[in-house]
């Protein structure tokens, strides 16, 4: 064991200023490559910035994993939601025909579209695993448009950084950044496992995004909004889940 | 540099195992393979409340909700332990230090370790050689933990990340899936807290306070026969 020494505290007190230094190098790196997630402040912003900035560099264009159709599970299990509004049990009523999303923000056409108009631009699906930060998860076959093409359509303009979406759900809103808003498994969910998706799993409409934590996949998704300044929104933090402790990015 | 890192170690275990129990109280269930949630058989049940109204296990009570900050402090002081045991690795590789944690080579038998136990067993007191470094038993323990317990930890950790297992999918499917991910991420926690309490108990019976006063300050009464 090495006594504690002057000589000791002089070497400890010069790495330990190297490493300021670096962190602070680290940090304008960062900022000039996004890799500072919105919430990344406070006590725990530089765990969350950590994990953000090394998986966003480590799960550049990887793919979400996707099972085969033998791995679906049989009983998948639903959190339970509010119960719906008026509104909600009004177009509910109506098969949903009526149910729109609207595109707006940072787009050159903002526009909304019918569940129709969403098929119309072309149905894919994926068998992929919802993953809740309580613990348990499920696998189903999720069929739907890839948000990526609803951008493209209302022609979003190249200086957005995040896109923002909310729910019928008071108060449900949550972002994702660029690079899981162009990941063609970024998914506009109608459909699961060959059915229509039941209200309880987020029909009509779900945002799924399995790359990260169940909670990111919005239920009821009617409003999308492209963005180059997420503060505007909310409490600043990107999402409503950071107001409520959790990370806005939730790839871990 | 052993110290310090073993200190912040130290501290974000605890920060982690109060975390990590606090999360797990949300779903207080195990499943084995892939998928699992309360539509479909567990392992294992925790026979305690859960802190989330989705797990029936027929108490009427509700656990407090911690799962926002837990998870926020279990991910930072997941980070404190995988950058302090990078310090120390780099420190130990260079400082030549791992020879006096990995057991002798002429250890590497049954007998040795059937000697050592038959020795605590006697109560007999360390020798020379003892009283300046580790026994074989010792040192397998602290290789176990330092070798295996702490990057299964880890890794059990990751392979329940979607994002993290998505550009990596071998670190889950070698696992079994998630939640055999997780599932072995609670044993872990189990075995890791058994080293701690030996550990602790090892410690008082070697004298507490001598012995913390030598891994806070680096000092111990007899360093002056140090090399």
């Amino acid at each position: 064991m090495n006594p504690i020494t002057r000589r000791n505290l002089i070497l400890g007190g010069g790495a330990a200023a190297a490493g300021v230094g670096g962190l602070d190098a680290a940090d304008r790196l960062a900022k000039r490559y996004g890799l500072i997630p919105p919430d990344g402040s406070g006590v725990y912003g530089p765990g969350e910035t950590l994990t953000y900035a090394c998986q966003r560099l480590l799960t550049r264009n990887t793919p979400a994993r996707e099972f085969s159709r033998s791995m679906i599970s049989k009983n998948p299990f639903a959190n339970a939601v509010a119960p719906p509004n008026d509104a909600f049990r009004k177009l509910q009523a109506g098969g949903f025909r009526d149910w729109r999303l609207v595109v707006d923000g940072t787009v050159a056409h903002p526009m909304s579209f019918s569940l129709v108009d969403l098929k119309g631009l072309g149905l894919h699906s994926q068998i992929t695993e919802v993953a809740c930060e309580e613990g348990w998860s499920y696998i189903a076959e999720w069929i739907g448009t890839p948000l990526s093409g609803v951008l493209r359509e209302a022609g979003v303009l190249p200086q957005t950084q995040y896109v923002v979406y909310s729910s019928t759900e008071e108060g449900m809103w949550e972002s994702i950044d660029m690079q899981d808003a162009s990941d063609p498994h970024t998914l506009l969910a109608m459909g699961m496992n060959d059915g229509n998706l039941p209200v309880g799993f987020g029909g009509p409409l779900r945002l799924r995004l399995p790359r990260q934590l169940g909670y990111k996949s919005v239920k009821y998704v009617n409003h999308i909004t492209a963005t180059d300044d997420i503060k505007k929104f909310g409490k600043g933090l990107g999402s409503v889940s950071p107001e409520y402790g959790y990370a806005w990015y939730a790839g871990m | 540099m052993v110290r310090v890192t073993h200190w912040l170690t130290f501290i974000a275990f605890v920060a982690l195992f109060v975390t990590g129990g606090l999360i797990v109280i949300s779903h207080p269930r195990f499943y084995w393979g892939e998928v699992g949630n309360v539509n479909t058989k567990p392992l294992f049940v925790i026979p305690i409340p859960s802190s989330r109204d989705t797990v029936p296990n027929g108490y009427n009570y509700e656990m407090p909700d911690e799962n926002g900050w837990s998870r926020a402090l279990h991910f930072e002081a997941a980070w404190v332990v995988v950058l302090a045991g990078l310090v120390y690795g780099i420190y130990m590789l260079w400082s030549g230090h791992f020879k006096n944690l990995i057991p002798a080579r002429c250890d590497w038998n049954w007998q040795a370790y059937r000697d050592r136990i038959a020795k605590y067993l006697r109560r007999a007191p360390p020798d020379a050689a003892e009283a300046r470094s580790y026994n074989v038993l010792q040192r397998t323990a602290y290789v176990i933990v330092i070798f295996v317990l702490f990057p299964l930890m880890i890794w059990t950790g990751l392979a329940m990340s979607p994002s993290f297992t998505a550009a990596f999918p071998l670190t889950v499917e070698l696992l079994g899936g998630r939640q055999s991910a997780r599932t072995i991420h609670f044993f872990v926690t189990g075995l890791l807290l058994l080293f701690l309490f030996v550990h602790v108990a090892m410690v008082a019976l070697s004298g507490f306070r001598s012995r913390m006063r030598g891994m806070i300050t680096g000092y111990t009464r007899d360093s002056q026969e140090a090399p």
